[in-house]
């Protein structure tokens, strides 16, 4: 017997991309999937361990293309250590970073810097994304080749708009030698102008600035052209409103290369959150419309939206129990976004094996990174996941250094009673 | 009378017509001891009230500081963009350190839209809105509704006109509200950049002509028109803003005759207001200023004088 041979037995097994779901046992040694096969199958087959996950699907483990994981230079929010632990509580077994560090990963040694500490707490597995333009000015492209060696899987400035067009050309060209994408964080500065929620009915009310849908759309409108002027990967970032959704829908049937996400606070909540001045809904870019809302439903319904992804952005109390105008931009979301993207299978918005293509399948396939497979000779980044367990979001309870959350009190229905990351069982959940 | 509901006053959205009502049935009982030779009364004797101001103000403040003292109170002004805030002290902590102190009001004025709010979160007293950001203005528009009361005899029925930059006014905010709950129709004029189409979701009618909006209004309620609003280019000068919106004999020629007008001040004389409107017979704005220390004594009276007998608990034990 391999000592490090493990069997889930049991449970569900939803795996889009290796064409199965439904019951089958799984048996993971060396770090890979051995074999999938029907249930009892591997009953008699010796193991080091064996997982009941009876009444839990079996999934990909999870993959968070957008995360901000504050190490180097915010260590007081996240490190790359409690980050990562947030992110195998929640089931995901990697996590891309952004680069508004500080230094910001604009150079390799960031890169390896951040790989070093990934390696060090041994817990997801972390991509970074190298900056886009250095220091995130928004005037030169970073080396993105040399980034590209130290292990770069993709370029963004994301928490800063790329405001120079010729800039956003020049990248999505220079990044297609590297088949690299390009995350576009889509705003339109001069629109957004200081502006902290949505523009709309509320912002009125409270008497806050507002961010205009418009601020975004422009944005997307003309990146979607650039990218079909460049051939360039695309990768449109946390959208958020419905002329965001409509034009990728159009710029999609016309062939541009594009591909976008959507978090779970963007399809769950409308910017009414905002309504006693909680700094915990504040994020950028805000929350929208309950239409707005309903459009990012139907999008991920019918595939214009490809990716979940958390934007998951760690910040310390003190920098949101402020005044509403002054509190930082950005909510924690690696350990509510499994139970959050649940209801759409709930609502009857995605499919079981749709939610895994959005939050496994797909971000594996735009990072162009392992995972989000079960197939045999697969990565053995398996999440086991009890759709029905009900949970409080406890503060306290949160993983993340930082409990910037607007679900604190919740009530989740879905949790993941084990993670593992190569074959090993990096995260279990008690009373399972 | 019916007991006055609320704990703080943070706005007046949401305030039922009751709650303002009674607020100006009390502040008619305090006019009369500011007429008095000896203008004090003991009703708040043994009670702090702290002004916490973190804008300027020289009305709201002064306003606050003498209804505070007419009812023997005791009142601590506290500056706060020169103190403690500049060495980086949040506004949690400073609530937390004034909470401390026991006060029992504290009245806070702040360039940011909710912090009121952050502060009652903090603190167990009552905390009084003097004006936060764009939000709300709540003094402001019960001093506002009183006068008007007191000219007009109602609230309900009656057109008002609010002109100017509603867009980031505090004092339209609260207005909106008031005159909605109590039955008053109100016009909002001004351009589109100052006058979203959006205020059409809270019950307000749009103009984009002065002439129009104020054609058969009972009140104009004008709004201070700040210079910086040009950078922004929200209207391309002072010039241009005046002549379009700003309100003079020839523009008021078209109203009412016995039409009033109000001005929360300060006055940009020749901008949003003439000075012959300003000084001239419709004209209510120093009206204002003296029913605004009426309507803060009625409002300290009913949130400060609460829980009577708690101050000697808390010495006894």
């Amino acid at each position: 017997v391999k000592k490090d041979s493990l069997v889930i037995e049991g449970g569900r097994l939803i795996d889009p991309d290796g064409g199965v779901d439904g019951a089958y046992d799984l048996l993971l040694e060396g770090g890979t999937v051995r074999a999938v096969e029907k249930p009892g199958a591997l009953h008699s087959r010796e193991a080091g361990r064996r997982i009941d996950a009876r009444g839990c699907w079996v999934v990909p483990g999870l993959i968070d293309v957008h995360c901000h994981l504050r190490e180097p230079g915010y260590e007081y929010k996240e490190t790359v250590a409690t980050g990562t632990a947030a992110a195998v509580a929640g089931g995901f077994t990697a996590v891309a970073c952004m680069a508004n560090t500080n230094p910001v990963n604009d150079s390799a040694a960031v890169t390896r810097f951040i790989l070093e500490r990934a390696a060090e707490a041994r817990l997801a597995r972390v991509y970074p994304i190298g900056a886009l333009s250095q220091g995130l000015r928004g005037e030169r492209l970073a080396e993105i080749g040399e980034m590209r060696v130290a292990g770069i899987v993709a370029v963004s400035d994301d928490g800063e708009p790329v405001a120079d067009g010729a800039l956003m050309r020049r990248a999505l060209e220079y990044c297609a030698m590297f088949g690299l994408p390009v995350i576009d964080h889509a705003e339109d500065p001069g629109l957004v102008a200081g502006g902290a929620m949505h523009e709309g009915r509320t912002s009125l009310r409270l008497g806050l600035p507002g961010i205009p849908a418009a601020a975004e759309e422009a944005m997307v409108g003309r990146d979607l052209l650039l990218a079909e002027l460049t051939g360039g990967r695309l990768h449109v970032a946390h959208a958020s409103t419905r002329g965001t959704v409509e034009q990728l829908r159009a710029a999609k049937a016309r062939g541009v290369r594009v591909t976008a996400e959507a978090t779970p606070h963007h399809f769950t909540l409308t910017d009414e959150a905002v309504a006693e001045y909680d700094g915990n809904a504040k994020m950028n870019p805000p929350l929208r419309t309950a239409e707005d809302r309903e459009a990012l439903r139907q999008g991920l319904a019918d595939g214009t939206i490809d990716v979940i992804a958390t934007d998951h952005a760690p910040h310390h109390r003190d920098e949101k129990e402020v005044e509403f105008e002054s509190a930082a931009f950005g909510i924690v979301g690696l350990e509510t976004a499994l139970p959050l993207s649940l209801r759409l299978v709930e609502d009857g918005v995605l499919s079981a094996a749709d939610w895994v293509r959005k939050i496994s399948m797909e971000p594996a396939r735009m990072l162009r990174v392992g995972g989000g497979t079960l197939r045999v000779g697969a990565a053995a980044d398996v999440a086991v996941v009890d759709p029905a367990r009900e949970w409080r979001v406890d503060p306290a309870a949160l993983r993340s250094k930082s409990k910037n959350s607007p679900f604190l009190g919740w009530t989740m229905k879905g949790r993941a009673v084990y993670t593992l990351v190569g074959g090993r069982v990096v995260h279990e959940e008690p009373g399972r | 009378m019916t007991a006055f509901t609320q704990r703080h006053l943070l706005g007046l959205e949401g305030v039922p017509a009751e709650d303002i009502l009674h607020v100006l049935d009390t502040a008619k009982s305090f006019v009369e001891i500011s007429e008095r030779d000896i203008k004090k009364v003991p009703t708040l004797r043994g009670k702090t009230v702290i002004n916490l101001f973190y804008e300027a103000s020289t009305r709201t403040r002064t306003s606050f500081e003498i209804a505070a003292k007419r009812l023997s109170a005791d009142t601590i002004n506290i500056s706060a963009s020169t103190s403690s805030a500049q060495k980086g002290e949040t506004l949690a902590d400073t609530a937390r350190n004034l909470e401390a102190m026991r006060p029992d009001a504290i009245v806070i004025r702040h360039p940011l839209s909710g912090a009121p709010r952050l502060l009652a979160r903090a603190v167990s007293s009552p905390v009084i809105n003097a004006g936060d950001g764009a939000h709300e203005h709540p003094t402001q528009a019960l001093l506002d509704l009183f006068t008007i009361r007191e000219r007009k005899g109602r609230i309900a029925g009656l057109v008002v006109a609010i002109v100017g930059d509603v867009l980031h006014s505090r004092v339209a905010r609260s207005n909106l509200h008031g005159l909605i709950a109590l039955g008053a129709e109100v016009r909002l004029v001004g351009p589109p950049t100052l006058v979203p189409e959006g205020f059409r979701n809270f019950s307000a009618e749009i103009f984009h002509d002065l002439g129009k909006g104020i054609a058969g209004a009972d009140v104009i309620m004008m709004l201070r028109i700040q210079r910086e609003r040009q950078g922004a280019n929200f209207f391309p000068s002072l010039d241009e803003y005046s002549r379009l919106f700003g309100l003079d004999r020839a523009a008021l020629a078209g109203a009412k005759p016995d039409v009033v007008i109000l001005h929360p001040g300060p006055m940009n004389r020749g901008v949003e207001i003439s000075s012959e409107v300003a000084d001239g017979p419709y004209s209510l704005i120093l009206e204002q200023v003296t029913n605004g220390v009426a309507v803060r004594m009625a409002l300290l009276y009913l949130l400060a004088a609460r829980g009577k007998g708690e101050a000697e608990e808390r010495a006894a034990s």
